[in-house]
């Protein structure tokens, strides 16, 4: 028992500390042997051989990495309006198992975030969760794509990045204005790119698969038009536009090109997107089904090589739980989706040849930056001049000062995925049976260990 | 010879030893539909189910009919006056089948795939195919190719002992029409194929699949009268009013124009070629009425040949293989 005289601490502002050993602390700054103490949400040291305060909780980190926590720019947690698939609480733990210490939650729950009550809501249930709840909020009313959604009084509760995602932003005229006003407020659009008119009703990937099967296709070209639209509006307007789980590798290359030319453009792609081609449709199991669709191999590889060369700033899950029922339909009925939360930071380590340093920064601190959510709570950013334990803080340094959002992974350790085991409402990964590497040991949020040894604490 | 498989659910399950076993088979069921009692013991005490979520009276009635011819045990289940429509799902309703003790359960059903997904539910009962959007139908595919042997088999002089099938070596097929959205033609490509006939595909670029990576086919045309003269069999396909709409092709005036079977189109085939189509015909789009009455045409001697056909492969799913039923009462 610790003794509050003795420690200094009374009774009543006792803070909570941990301290993580043995460890390898890896960042944007570089990588060093460090023990972390943590104090309340705070990260207070780092360094070698720190003594452990009496009462203070340890985790033992030997053979690990200790980094910033994760941070999802791509998270459907479904509530409200389908809390049979997944809720924040439940999508949450998920999270923070999966190593992640705050997620972006997609606004096409329902009703969509697109006012000041929905997103106020879904705030409000993220206040108790196991990893940070930052919401994007729809760029059209209803996600519609007809008008505007009050994006200045959204942006003014803290949302920092929009998106009508699960479908694109039809009009090329509605867009641009959407990009003009949203470069006034300082917060970034980003776009599911799919163009309606070739998309169709298209189920999966336009192409030898697809044409075999006879499941109408989607082609490549209903995303690539809209990427290439994007970027000249992004150009012309000087706004700041990210694009969403890129599959093709035409899309990669116009965003290669137009972060070559500077344009403001940044890029993610989903795990499912490096790891399964439209093969895996051959037996019509839904579980494969998500949008954009499985594409073939050489998307997955031009996928590998984006998030190799640069070109894709992040690996975001795209999380789409749908309860078991509405995946039991026949494959065109059945909607798309696939979870992702606990099985992205194991595909990445397991699929990319990337040293681990590559795959946190596309991991955590890239997302971070684009979220809006690194700074904060008082780490160096310190951008939206939140008090410890607030929104941001995200994506490190791990360095004294900074909040306490971090993740202890063994990057060698393996593990099995079994859809039951999961901490989701629902099951749809399809993932089963795979053995993959690196497992998420701890997760520290907020100063608060809400996974040690890999078992979720609440 | 491989043993039959567990299922039809497309025409690559039975590769061409199982395309054969079906057609020689059909043929003992031919002569028992000439028969006054037109029926045989073989699946007597046991349960076949249909199992219709997309409207095809032609087809299920065929099926029934030769369930029935069988002695098995029907039970037609139609989703429009079914649970489905208070909201069932696909894989309840087929639980309850299969919970009631059927043997086969035969699906028609507009979503690609959807008796793939029934095998995987229910393993125990087999399950036929009976066209599932625009992925496979292949019973008419069998019929079509019974229909077609028949024809070669009438006209050879010889008796033949490899099952009428060496005949297809060869044989130039020419499918017709809206082949992207058409499941008959996706089970026509793999059954001729597998016999070794050359087929050929003709539709305006727009009715093609996007892609016929992997397709057994010969070539692909945009111009039916060039493939014509060289044709033995011309398989013709249904095009749909509505995609003669002007979002396929611009009409079916303009369809008609460049791909339907006139009948100066008819004048160019050769003497013995054969005019197939599976039904229901639009006569005065993909065919000109005065062509379908030709005696090239068989159409008409296809519904009749397909009660046997499937019989034949009932008989084959069912039965623990053919020596081991009876065919006789």
């Amino acid at each position: 028992m610790s003794d509050p005289i003795l420690d200094g601490t009374s009774p009543g502002n006792a803070e909570r500390v941990v301290v993580i050993r043995g460890g390898t602390v890896l960042d944007a700054t570089g990588e060093r042997r460090a023990d972390v103490l943590v104090r309340g949400a705070v990260l207070e040291a780092v360094g070698t051989d720190l003594s452990v305060p009496q009462g203070a909780d340890v985790l033992d980190a030997g053979d690990c990495v200790v980094a910033p926590g994760l941070v999802d720019l791509h998270t459907h947690l479904r509530e409200p309006g389908h809390e049979e698939a997944e809720t924040v609480e439940t999508g949450t733990r998920a999270a923070a198992l999966g190593g992640y210490t705050a997620v972006v939650a997609m606004p096409n729950t329902n009703p969509p975030l697109d006012s000041a009550d929905a997103v106020r809501n879904v705030l409000e249930l993220g206040r108790t969760a196991t990893a940070e709840v930052a919401v994007a909020g729809a760029i059209t009313v209803g996600r519609a794509g007809e008008r505007l959604a009050p994006m200045a009084e959204l942006a003014a509760l803290g949302v920092r990045l929009f998106t009508d995602d699960g479908a694109g932003v039809q009009s090329a005229g509605l867009m641009r204005r959407a990009l003009e006003y949203a470069r006034g407020l300082d917060v970034t659009l980003a776009q599911h790119c799919e163009d309606g008119s070739l998309a169709c009703d298209g189920a999966m990937h336009e192409g030898a698969w697809s044409s075999r099967l006879g499941i109408p296709g989607m082609p490549a070209l209903a995303e690539e038009v809209m990427v290439a639209r994007d970027i000249a509006l992004a150009r012309v307007t000087g706004a700041r536009i990210h694009f969403l789980h890129l599959s093709t590798a035409a899309s990669i290359e116009l965003v290669r090109r137009a972060k070559a030319e500077g344009v403001a453009v940044t890029a993610e792609a989903a795990p499912h997107h490096f790891t399964l081609t439209d093969a895996c449709t051959a037996g019509y199991d839904p579980v494969f089904k998500v949008n954009p669709p499985l594409r073939p191999d050489d998307d997955v590889e031009a996928v590998k090589l984006g998030l190799t060369d640069g070109t894709l700033d992040a690996i975001a899950t795209d999380h789409a739980p749908h309860a078991p029922e509405s995946k039991d339909l026949p494959f065109d009925q059945a909607p798309p989706g696939m979870l992702g939360l606990q099985t992205a930071l194991a595909l990445a380590i397991t699929e990319l040849r990337l040293p681990l340093a590559a795959i946190l920064a596309l991991l955590s601190w890239q997302p971070a930056a684009i979220a809006g959510l690194d700074g904060g709570a008082s780490g160096p950013g310190g951008a939206l001049g939140a008090a410890p334990g607030g929104p941001g803080g995200q994506g490190g340094p791990v360095a004294p000062g900074g909040a306490a959002n971090l993740v202890v992974i063994d990057p060698k350790a393996t593990w099995t995925v079994d859809p039951f085991a999961l901490a989701s409402r629902s099951r749809n990964t399809p993932y089963a049976g795979r053995t993959l590497s690196g497992k998420v040991r701890h997760t520290v949020f907020r100063g608060e260990p809400v996974v040690i040894d890999a078992e979720a604490q609440r | 010879m491989s043993p039959f498989p567990r299922h039809l659910l497309a025409i690559d399950d039975l590769g061409p030893d199982g395309i054969a076993e079906v057609l020689r088979v059909t043929d003992s069921f031919v002569e028992v539909a000439h028969r006054t009692n037109p029926k045989v013991p073989a699946l007597r005490g046991r349960t076949v189910a249909t199992l219709f979520f997309e409207d095809s009276t032609r087809t299920r009635v065929s099926f029934e009919t030769a369930a029935k011819r069988l002695s098995a045990d029907v039970l037609s289940f139609a989703a429009g006056s079914s649970s489905v429509k208070k909201g069932e799902s696909l894989r309840d309703t087929v639980e309850t089948i299969e919970a009631m003790g059927i043997d086969a359960v035969i699906v028609r059903h507009s979503s690609s795939g959807a008796p793939l997904q029934v095998a995987r539910w229910v393993p125990d009962t087999a399950v036929v195919n009976a066209g599932d959007g625009w992925h496979e139908h292949p019973t008419q595919a069998l019929l079509d190719l019974y229909t077609v042997r028949q024809s070669l088999l009438d006209r050879s002089d010889e008796s033949t002992d490899d099952d009428g099938v060496l005949g297809f070596k060869g044989l130039q097929v020419v499918i017709v029409g809206d082949i992207r959205h058409s499941r008959v033609a996706r089970s026509q490509v793999a059954a001729y194929a597998a016999l070794g006939a050359e087929v050929t595909l003709v539709a305006p670029r727009t009715l093609l699949p996007p892609s016929l990576e992997g397709w057994p086919v010969a070539s692909v045309s945009h111009d039916l009268d060039r493939q014509l003269p060289d044709a033995d069999v011309v398989s013709l396909l249904r095009v749909q009013a509505e995609r003669g709409s002007g979002d396929f092709v611009p009409s079916l005036r303009e369809y008609t124009a460049g791909f339907g079977l006139t009948a100066r189109r008819a004048a160019m085939l050769s003497p013995d070629s054969l005019i197939l189509h599976p039904g229901p015909m639009v006569r005065g789009v993909e065919i000109a009425s005065e062509v379908a009455d030709l005696p090239a045409a068989r159409i008409t001697g296809q519904v009749s040949n397909g009660v046997a056909v499937r019989m034949a492969v009932l008989f084959l799913l069912l039965a623990q293989g053919p020596t081991e039923g009876s065919l006789h009462e």
